[in-house]
């Protein structure tokens, strides 16, 4: 071992392997929240194109319903209450809700392993934005699930459905909305908890019965549904999002049923993104 | 550089009464407990304590990871709370347990983190290129980190730290888990960022021999209060000379009486067959003494003459050694 405290004159042209030289930094750009987003987004894509099998598995789940349940309700389209529409309108809107519900919820699983890999608070120690560490992950998190609504549009197109462009479009704006709250919050969930033990049992526990009262399997209207379960299922608001879907693809835009499912999930968004913002924001760690 | 010159420099880290303490439902732990210090431009100044003293709290208080709950500091000329952005822009931190995403590739995370520092791509593939090659990792820009040694990985942690050429790092506990190379390679590494570009180089440890080949100053931390600071010479003379011991074949009453003659009035000790004391510059001593266990017909197993280490200094200081883990329990508490 050498005597390292010794100070050395050695230039930066001149030094060893064993040294650390380099010029100066240039003058770096000024931070910019939108530059920042946009680098965090560039990163995080980067590692989910790495490995497109995770989101290809991400898939999986909802295209079993739609191959294996969705005919089951062609059968029960001259059910009372059971929506006016094709079977596959009602369907196919509420199959992506359930991609952005589960696809978007367990995202914070990621998180955790980054946070352990000390890539957090690496990132909370540049001076970028820390609305930009969340805001591009979550970013990245929107263009995977709306690829995959994309995929699961064009397997229900295979399998019968046949809806309008435009409300096809506007549906799948509404679930890509609504994933960048459970992202979000799945994330800030992730950061506070720092443990996939105890992320795994609190989504599924929660997960679980908001897509039960959601009405994504079968319609939960009234003269379909049970009074009681109809009942509880308003205070879902995960029920509304599910019918403002069906009503776009259905292209029912004049009934309240679209606009209180945008309305809810905006408001949805609004709060989580809010919460995860302020989570991320904390100096503390 | 000597301490002396770096006392000359501006003013780095200036801390007052920093302190932390954390508070859950159950307990109250005070993790850093109100600690003042000041680091030179161009130092490379040592933070040295036991597992929970409080070591990486005050690095995260310092890096605007942690927030105090008391006290004041400046780090590269911006208040730690008014102007954390400052701050984050002006250093580097290399966390103990790494910061380089296992899937990622090593040279996109480190691209990626010279960007996010704000240097345009040209110039952040041109220093990313650069501490690949200085950091023997030249080769390595493709793989993924996670296929990456300790040693590489380690390097890598650091080559993220500097990438945007950062007049003050903080690296917290650079060498742990690492093998003596990879070490001492690291300690090379280390100095070269002062001794060559003058970086400021704050440095967690509890490594002593760490420490004291690093570091021109050297700050003792235990149980979240700084106990003792100086150079590591300075501090090792406060431990009163040399440890002379002796170990008998036989019963060592005798020599302990010889010992007592040649101790000039220091407390000799007894253990078993070895008997020790402190005396100023043993190596003066210990002829006399082999002398009068000869002339007495005394049978020698072995003897040695101890300089003092740092972890002497931190027994004088505290009663505990640094080597063991006899941490309070409210630090123990931090530490988990």
């Amino acid at each position: 071992m050498t005597t390292p405290k010794t100070a050395t004159a050695a230039s930066p042209t001149t030094a060893t392997a064993s040294t650390i030289t380099f010029r100066a930094a240039a003058e770096p750009a000024r931070p910019s929240m939108v530059r920042d987003t946009v680098l965090v987004f560039r990163r995080a894509l980067r590692l989910s194109l790495r490995n497109p099998v995770w989101t290809v598995m991400g898939l999986a789940q909802p295209l079993l319903y739609l191959f294996f349940f969705g005919p089951l309700l062609t059968k029960l389209t001259n059910v009372p209450g059971f929506p006016p529409g094709n079977p596959w309108q009602i369907f196919v809107p509420a199959i992506m809700v359930m991609l952005g519900l589960f696809g978007a919820a367990f995202v914070g699983f990621g998180l955790v392993s980054e946070w352990r890999d000390g890539v957090i608070d690496r990132m909370r120690v540049t001076p970028m934005s820390r609305f930009a560490l969340l805001a591009g992950r979550v970013l990245r998190d929107v263009v995977v699930l709306t690829s995959q609504a994309v995929l699961l549009v064009l397997a229900g197109l295979a399998m019968g459905l046949r809806a309008p462009v435009g409300g096809i479009v506007v549906g799948i704006a509404l679930v890509a909305v609504m994933g960048a709250t459970m992202s979000a919050t799945s994330y800030a969930v992730a950061l506070i908890l720092k443990s996939e033990d105890a992320l795994a049992p609190l989504l599924n526990g929660v997960l679980l019965p908001v897509m039960l009262l959601s009405g994504i399997m079968l319609p939960i209207s009234r003269g379909f549904a049970p009074d009681w379960l109809y009942d509880v299922s308003r205070i879902n608001p995960m029920s509304y999002v599910v019918e403002g879907a069906r009503a776009a693809f259905l292209s029912n835009f004049d009934g309240h049923q679209f606009w209180v499912g945008l309305g809810v999930a905006a408001a949805l968004a609004a709060l989580g993104v809010g919460w995860a913002t302020r989570t991320f924001t904390r100096q503390s760690s | 550089m000597t301490p002396s010159d770096a006392a000359r420099g501006a003013a780095m880290i200036r801390t007052r009464g920093l302190a932390k303490t954390y508070r859950t439902r159950r307990r109250t732990v005070e993790a850093v407990r109100g600690v003042s210090f000041d680091v030179s431009a161009g130092e490379i100044v040592g933070f040295l304590g036991p597992n929970g003293a409080g070591k990486t709290t005050t690095l995260q208080m310092l890096t605007t990871l942690a927030e105090p709950t008391a006290g004041e500091a400046t780090v590269a000329g911006h208040d730690l709370r008014a102007d954390p952005v400052g701050v984050r822009r002006s250093i580097g931190y290399v966390a103990q347990g790494g910061s380089a995403g296992s899937d990622a590739r090593v040279g996109e995370e480190l691209e990626f983190q010279a960007r996010f520092y704000g240097l345009p791509d040209d110039v952040a593939r041109e220093r990313t290129a650069l501490l690949l090659g200085q950091l023997e990792l030249g080769d390595l820009g493709s793989r993924e980190v996670k296929t990456l040694s300790g040693g590489q990985r380690r390097r890598l942690d650091i080559a993220l730290g500097l990438v945007h050429g950062p007049s003050l790092v903080f690296l917290d506990e650079p060498t742990t888990g690492l093998d003596p190379q990879s070490r001492s390679n690291m300690w090379g590494h280390i100095a070269g960022l002062r001794n060559d570009f003058g970086t400021t180089v704050f440095i967690t440890t509890h490594y002593l021999e760490e420490a004291d080949a690093l570091c021109d100053r050297i700050l003792v931390i235990d149980d979240g209060r700084i106990v003792a600071e100086g150079t590591p010479d300075a501090l090792k003379s406060q431990v009163s000379g040399d440890l002379v011991s002796v170990t008998v074949a036989g019963d060592p009453r005798a020599a302990i009486v010889i010992a007592g003659r040649c101790a000039a009035g220091a407390p000799v000790e007894a253990t078993d067959h070895t008997v020790s004391f402190r005396v100023p510059q043993g190596e003066r001593v210990v002829v006399d003494l082999l002398r009068q266990l000869d002339a007495a017909g005394i049978e020698l197993d072995g003897l040695a003459v101890q300089r003092p280490t740092l972890d002497d200094v931190f027994l004088t200081l505290t009663g505990r050694s640094l080597r063991d883990d006899s941490t309070p329990n409210h630090t123990k508490d931090e530490a988990a």
